[in-house]
């Protein structure tokens, strides 16, 4: 299965007024929201030949990432071999299925030479932005920095938002932020990071999922994965109702991409089945759902191994990214 | 090199369909067929089979088992047998009975998995609510009445078992409303006649078998199938002193007569059109998942369930909106399998009934799919444009039906909510607190759930008002019901003995820290000798460094123990009592040796007793709801000190160092146990018991050494409390207590009750809730 570049993001998100009296109306009920979350993974099971197409899709829809200090380009370049082909060819050969994952996801410094090791590919590179992961850099220097990595060939922009606009309730910075970074992007993707772990509340998140996609945002994601606490599944599902709520009142669908502590098949799976309950399969595709992740691809590829073989796998058995 | 082709997954990474994920039933068919055709469960032992009926599979019609249709001998030798073991589990002290109900939860949780398949397949319920909800649910009542069972004696004075109790079951939980109904019944002292439903008898027969391997005495539990008929003899028998019911209110009434005027004692827990109100600052999407636990549950063959949804009358269509969009994502089908939301209905019979009433009830229907061509399915249904008088809004369907209306203000919403004959339960969806309190206490109902649906804990009594029956299950308001109050008690029995284990290897005696066995930092150790002067082995010399790095293990792990529930807390001590009795011989031994006690076989025996007692209030020690002058509530919290330090006593050793530990950690505390002089070596022979009991490193440190220690630990900064069980160590402890103004106790040995023990380990913590509209 490939995709051409075009199909990998949906249309725009053209935005909408700053909706005060909707922010006011959110409520989110966080003992609630957890029992949903911790009684999903007993409701939905998937299993044998179900279970690896769902770990094969997995694969599509993870953003590849290496976001450290000491990324070098020779290290980028294996990265991009592994987003080029995620799984062994006899594995590959064996599910009868040609895959790539969704992107790579770099520094800006990176965007060149994960471009060269992608050439020829339709995988796009993504580039966390605007002084990720604190997002506390002057306000010129983030957006110059948007405007850099488009430049440079970045498809999509990962942005972090300025917390304490969230944590203060002042929406109209953060709608204004938001706007701003979103008309530097240009023609490339801009998904906006929360980085949940650090908002405090459930309410908050939602709040600020509403008014980042009123800004414009192509993606919202839960975390820069440096958080102390990353993507987890009542911040994914208050994320998901956001997003519906946004898609029934607008008609647009907004992707979603929860980023940092994936790192198992299992919570793959579990993540998958929770997007297909609360927002439907439609969202199953890489135009509209992402896992951040770095680690995750060697666990899909061990469980894989095991359905094709009968055996557990090892991950000697796998070449590194 | 990859073995198997599996063209498919392309298309199937299109589909993204879940696909079928089967629970094999071959386990429960051949448990069945093992059985064939089932006789009753009279004084321990299955009868041979008299005239039978059939139980069927409602998801196939299937034949799953022939089961005796009791006739009235059957159930008089059952009360006869109930009868003849109540003196000897009457007299049993509540230790013995503990120990019983404790194994039946445990044979219970052994066997979660057959049980589960079995009740699936005998109720049409989904696979993963007989999972994750009936099997532990029952398993964690047996528990909790095992712990009920240890403590009352103690804790109600002049209490005695009410007799012999018969117990009618319905056919919508069949396995957790026996764990209701037996659990209690036995802890109290009481025997039990016990019928379950006739569509659901198997998982009955299945826990009288583990009755069997429990070793319950032979009489105490008894078990009569069959239909109506059968469960009117066991109303109407004389020789039954107690009647506790669950099913529908009709039979109730009839129950009610019956035994009107006949000195038996009555519970009925009956049926219900339980109001689910939505308020306009609700959390929306929580309320409409919520929905699905409360009225789709068990394909809403359930009493408590939220039936008749009230919302408010702003938010009602986008709030139906949302509810028929989650709707769409319920999944009707094979009870089996484990993605299967709605499952089967329980017989034809009852299929027939929910069918004509939606069809003649009118409203607005709207169904997300259709049922499947066969079997015994109703697919999930919600109904609107009903008003308060229209027959759906009043009767009870039982079936996945939700009738639906609007109110307008709270004082509405109460009113309407209150317009019915039932008051069994309630649910409120607000974010406002002073509404949702101001809201609760009006409902009539005898259990309203805030922001939730459709929760039950063993903790927690369980019942209804008005034609919903009277009685509680559940919680010392539940087991208050099979207890006469003050009357004569019978005498006491003597508690089986533990069971025996290996003879002692030598071994070398290290300290407790953190989970690992540690060398002590000094590297010097100290002799112990017997009592007659003989080298026994050495210990560790602990230092100021042994204390600081125990404080710090202990303060680690504190704050994730005090998290986990009072049941998980419970689970490690009656684990903890399993592994050391099964060391009994050799802790008495060695006790022996040092102390040259000749209790030692008593103090083992008795430390096992206070695991128990102190697993069982783990889970118990409740707050209390305070009265004050307001209109409003306080909320008095029980909460763990935190970082305890325990100088164990010298006399008893090793009960007196088992019981503080298990005080202290059974309230949430981690602590720190100096060992006893006296006898060092059984405490750390104990580390070796704690390392196989699951208890997380650092929840239970021991540092042996002088009692110069005390000091250290009585100035540690980080250690909230102190308990000195030697009062000339109480000005040294006191006085070094100072510098974080830590709580001391000191006392001589106090004895076995735990009361001071569990006011030591706690604090109360109070919170206040205005409440209004």
């Amino acid at each position: 299965m490939t995709y051409s570049r075009d199909m990998t993001l949906s249309a725009r998100n053209p935005g909408l007024p700053l909706d005060a009296d909707w922010l006011r109306r959110v409520r989110v009920n966080r003992p609630a929201v957890e029992r949903r979350c911790a009684s999903l993974p007993g409701r939905r099971s998937v299993k044998g030949e179900y279970q690896a197409a769902w770990l094969a899709k997995a694969v599509t829809l993870i953003d590849l990432t290496t976001l450290s200090g000491d990324d070098t380009p020779g290290r980028v370049a294996r990265l991009c071999a592994k987003a080029r082909a995620p799984l062994r060819p006899d594995l590959a050969q064996a599910l009868g299925v040609d895959l790539h994952t969704a992107a790579v996801c770099v520094y800006h410094d990176m965007i060149a030479p994960a471009l060269q090791a992608l050439a020829g590919t339709p995988i796009p590179v993504a580039a966390v932005s605007t002084g990720f992961p604190a997002g506390l850099s002057p306000f010129a220097t983030r957006l110059a920095e948007i405007e850099a990595s488009v430049a440079a060939g970045a498809a999509e922009i990962d942005i972090v938002i300025s917390r304490r606009h969230v944590l203060l309730g002042n929406w109209p910075a953060l709608y204004d932020e938001v706007r701003t970074f979103r008309e530097a992007c240009g023609p490339a993707h801009l998904k906006t990071i929360l980085a949940t772990g650090e908002l405090g509340t459930l309410q908050n998140v939602a709040r600020a999922s509403l008014v980042c996609m009123m800004a414009g945002a192509d993606f919202i994601k839960t975390s820069t994965g440096k958080e102390p606490v990353n993507a987890t599944l009542p911040v994914g599902l208050v994320m998901m109702r956001a997003i519906r709520d946004y898609h029934a009142a607008t008609g647009v669908k907004i992707g979603f991409k929860p980023a940092g502590g994936i790192s198992t098949a299992k919570d793959a799976l579990v993540w998958l089945a929770l997007l297909k309950e609360e927002l439907g399969s439609g969202w199953l595709s890489p135009a509209l759902f992402r896992f951040g992740a770095s680690s995750l691809l060697g666990d899909i590829e061990r469980q894989i191994e095991h359905h094709v073989t009968g055996a557990y796998s090892a991950a000697c058995r796998h070449p590194m990214g | 090199m990859a073995e198997r082709n599996l063209p498919e997954t392309s298309a199937l990474m299109e589909s993204m369909a879940y696909g079928p994920a089967p629970e094999s039933p071959s386990p429960a068919l051949d448990w069945i067929a093992e059985h064939g055709r089932f006789g009753c469960f009279v004084a321990g032992a299955f009868e041979e089979p008299g005239a039978t009926f059939e139980t069927r599979n409602p998801a196939t019609g299937e034949v799953l088992a022939h089961v005796t249709q009791a006739d009235a001998d059957t159930v008089a030798r059952a009360v006869a047998a109930a009868r003849a073991a109540l003196p000897g589990w009457a007299g049993a002290t509540g230790h013995a009975r503990a120990r019983l109900l404790y194994a039946i939860a445990r044979l219970v949780q052994k066997q979660a998995k057959l049980l589960a398949v079995l009740e699936t397949l005998d109720t049409g319920k989904p696979i993963r609510e007989s999972r994750d909800i009936d099997v532990p649910l029952a398993v964690r009542h047996f528990y909790y009445h095992a712990g009920l069972a240890q403590l009352w004696p103690e804790e109600l004075p002049g209490h005695s078992p009410i007799g012999v109790c018969g117990q009618i079951v319905p056919w919508n939980f069949p396995l957790l409303m026996l764990a209701w109904k037996v659990a209690p019944a036995l802890a109290a002292g009481n025997t039990v006649v016990l019928k379950p439903a006739e569509y659901t008898p198997l998982s009955a027969l299945m826990f009288a078998q583990l009755c069997q391997q429990a070793g319950v005495p032979a009489g105490v539990v008894n078990i009569v199938t069959g239909d109506g008929d059968v469960g009117e003899r066991i109303v109407a028998h004389d020789g039954i002193d107690k009647i506790a019911f669950t099913g529908s209110t009709e039979v109730g009434r009839r129950i009610r007569k019956i035994t009107a005027g006949r000195g038996k004692a009555l519970t009925l827990e009956l049926g219900g059109k339980s109001p689910y109100l939505v308020f306009e600052d609700a959390d929306l999407d929580s309320a409409v998942e919520g929905l699905v636990d409360s009225i789709w549950l068990n394909q809403g063959q359930v009493c408590c369930a939220g039936a008749r949804l009230l919302v408010q009358e702003g938010i009602a269509a986008s709030f139906y909106d949302k509810l028929k969009t989650r709707m769409r994502h319920l999944r009707l089908g094979d009870p089996l399998d484990k993605c299967t939301d709605v499952g089967a209905i329980v017989d034809p019979a009852q299929l027939a009934r929910v069918t004509g009433m939606v069809a003649q009830g009118g409203g607005d229907v709207f169904q997300p799919c259709q049922a499947p061509g066969t079997g015994c399915f109703y697919p999930p249904t919600l109904i609107t444009g009903l008003s308060p008088a229209d027959r759906l809004m009043q009767e009870e369907i039982f079936g996945p039906v939700l009738v639906a209306t609007t109110f307008r203000t709270p004082a509405e919403a109460v009113a309407l909510a209150n317009d019915t004959r039932y008051g069994l339960a309630a649910s409120i969806w607000s974010e406002t607190l002073p509404l949702a309190l101001e809201v609760a206490p009006k409902l009539a109902a005898g259990v309203v759930w805030v922001n939730g649906a459709n929760m039950f804990d063993a903790a927690v009594g369980f019942g209804g008002l008005r034609e919903s029956g009277f009685g509680r299950e559940g919680g010392w308001e539940g087991l208050t019901e099979y207890l006469r109050a003050p009357g004569g008690r019978p005498e006491a029995v003597p508690v089986t003995p533990g069971v025996v284990g290996p003879a002692p290897l030598d071994r070398t005696a290290k300290m407790f820290i953190g989970g690992r066995q540690t060398r002590p930092d000094s590297g010097e150790s100290l002799l112990v000798r017997a009592s007659g002067g003989q080298l026994l082995g050495h210990v560790g010399a602990g230092n100021r460094k042994d204390i600081r790095n125990a404080v710090e293990a202990a303060r680690k792990a504190q704050p994730a123990w005090a998290g986990l529930s009072g049941h998980a807390r419970a689970q490690v001590l009656y684990y903890i009592a399993e592994n050391l009795s099964a060391r009994s011989e050799e802790f008495t031994e060695r006790l022996a040796a040092q102390t040259g006690a000749g209790d030692a076989g008593q103090q083992v025996a008795r430390s096992l007793e206070a695991l128990f007692a102190c697993a069982a209030w783990s889970d118990k020690y409740d707050g209390r709801i305070k009265d004050v002058p307001m209109r409003g509530v306080a909320l008095g919290f029980n909460v763990p000190v935190g970082v305890v330090g325990v100088l164990c006593p010298s006399v008893p050793a090793l009960e007196g160092a088992i019981t503080a530990m298990g005080a202290a950690i059974a309230m949430g505390n981690t602590c720190v146990l100096v060992a006893p002089e006296t006898a060092p070596l059984s405490l750390t022979d104990f580390y070796q018991v704690l390392e196989t009991s699951d208890l997380p490193g650092g929840v239970a440190n021991i540092v042996t050494g002088r009692t110069v220690l005390a000091e250290t630990l009585a100035g540690h900064l980080d250690v909230d409390a102190v308990w000195a069980f030697a009062p000339e160590l109480g000005q040294a402890v006191e006085a070094a207590s100072c510098g974080n103004l830590k709580r001391t106790w000191i006392t001589p040995w106090p004895g076995r009750d735990l009361g001071p023990f569990l006011r030591a380990a706690t604090e109360v913590r109070t919170v206040w809730i205005p409440w209004g509209a």
